[in-house]
């Protein structure tokens, strides 16, 4: 098909999708008028019953936790198929090169960043149920502070905090870690995933029963997740800037 | 107005679409890609959208106060951590055509045989 006839093609389904979608978007309820009862329920009920007061966190975790397992599982497997994707072909073990960066200044703030970003991301996930954030977002910020260090340090520096067993470890015990917790509620009897913990007072760290379980779970798995990815995609770049084995 | 959220959330995918179609680069596919995705975002989040409604963490705010639905924005979450993951995906085999095939550009890439 060349350029020309898929763009026409494109053209006649983009009108008739256009079509299409402003036909069903004048059927949904306007902007601001909303009326989901799961949603409202949830809102009224959850920070008694779970005592959690970020309700999206107890949704994430609890209310639709099988669904958080998914997608932890999801993000496992995707991260599996980009390391079995970039590895296999890639030579085994190639020379980590020197390219530290050389503005002080540079180093300097990335370093002090790095620590400030790590606490930072610590923090996001360790409040999670609490105020906004969570696993998923205080973990993405927790793996931005390992990539400081390669910004603003060294390739060199880099690979040697992830060092690529450890990280392997932590995202498998966190994508394990939330089913293993799910398994032990069906091991007294409850239903998978069923709160394990006396719920405590809403608004305080050690609340919400299962959820800083399911939480920190995620935060590691997330954070690990992500390392990994970065290992993958910055191995790849030192190959290619690594003189000796510059591909053919 | 009270459409409007919607209507952007058509036009970002749309936008998106023709991105994709019309990509000369995987990379720019990718993030096209992702553009396309985060209309989702926009749709959810203007579908749960209560008017004058807080955000849904009731923390020093007394229960009860009106808020915006917890649902959407969870399902919201889940939807970005997919996208970045399908973005990973993709980056890595961008990364394996241009070893194999040499190119980047998805029109130059020839049909698999088997």
């Amino acid at each position: 098909m060349t350029r020309r006839v898929r763009l026409a093609l494109f053209g006649v389904a983009a009108c008739g999708l256009a079509a299409l979608l402003l036909w069903s978007i004048t059927g949904l309820p306007k902007f601001g008028d909303y009326h989901g009862a799961y949603g409202k329920i949830l809102n009224k009920r959850a920070p008694q019953e779970r005592q959690t007061s970020n309700v999206v966190a107890a949704v994430v975790f609890d209310y639709r936790g099988f669904d958080t397992m998914g997608e932890e599982l999801i993000l496992f497997a995707a991260v599996m198929g980009v390391a079995m994707l970039l590895r296999e072909p890639r030579e085994e073990e190639a020379p980590v090169p020197e390219d530290p960066v050389r503005s002080d200044a540079l180093r300097a703030f990335g370093v002090s960043l790095a620590g400030a970003t790590l606490v930072l991301g610590l923090w996001i996930v360790a409040h999670g149920y609490v105020t906004p954030g969570g696993g998923f977002q205080g973990g993405v910020v927790l793996a931005a502070a390992f990539l400081l260090v390669w910004l603003a340090g060294s390739y060199r520096a880099y690979r040697g905090l992830a060092r690529a067993p450890f990280v392997e470890l932590a995202e498998g015990s966190g994508a394990g870690g939330y089913v293993v917790i799910g398994l032990c509620a069906l091991l007294i009897g409850d239903a998978f995933l069923h709160n394990l913990l006396p719920y405590g007072v809403a608004g305080k760290l050690s609340s919400g029963g299962s959820i800083p379980l399911l939480n920190w779970a995620s935060g590691l798995e997330v954070t690990a997740a992500f390392v990994l990815l970065f290992n993958e995609f910055l191995s790849e770049r030192a190959v290619l800037i690594d003189p000796t084995r510059r591909p053919s | 107005m009270s459409y409007l959220p919607f209507v952007l959330a058509a036009w970002i995918f749309l936008v998106g679409i023709f991105g994709i179609v019309r990509s000369r680069h995987f990379i720019h596919l990718v993030v096209c890609l992702s553009l396309t995705q985060s209309s989702t975002y926009v749709l959810l989040l203007s579908i749960g959208y209560v008017k004058h409604g807080g955000a849904p963490i009731f923390k020093d705010v007394p229960l009860g106060t009106k808020a915006v639905d917890p649902v959407v924005q969870a399902l919201t979450l889940t939807d970005i951590v997919v996208s970045v993951t399908v973005a990973a995906l993709l980056l890595a085999l961008a990364i394996q055509a241009k070893k194999h095939a040499k190119t980047m550009n998805p029109d130059e890439l020839r049909p698999v045989r088997g």
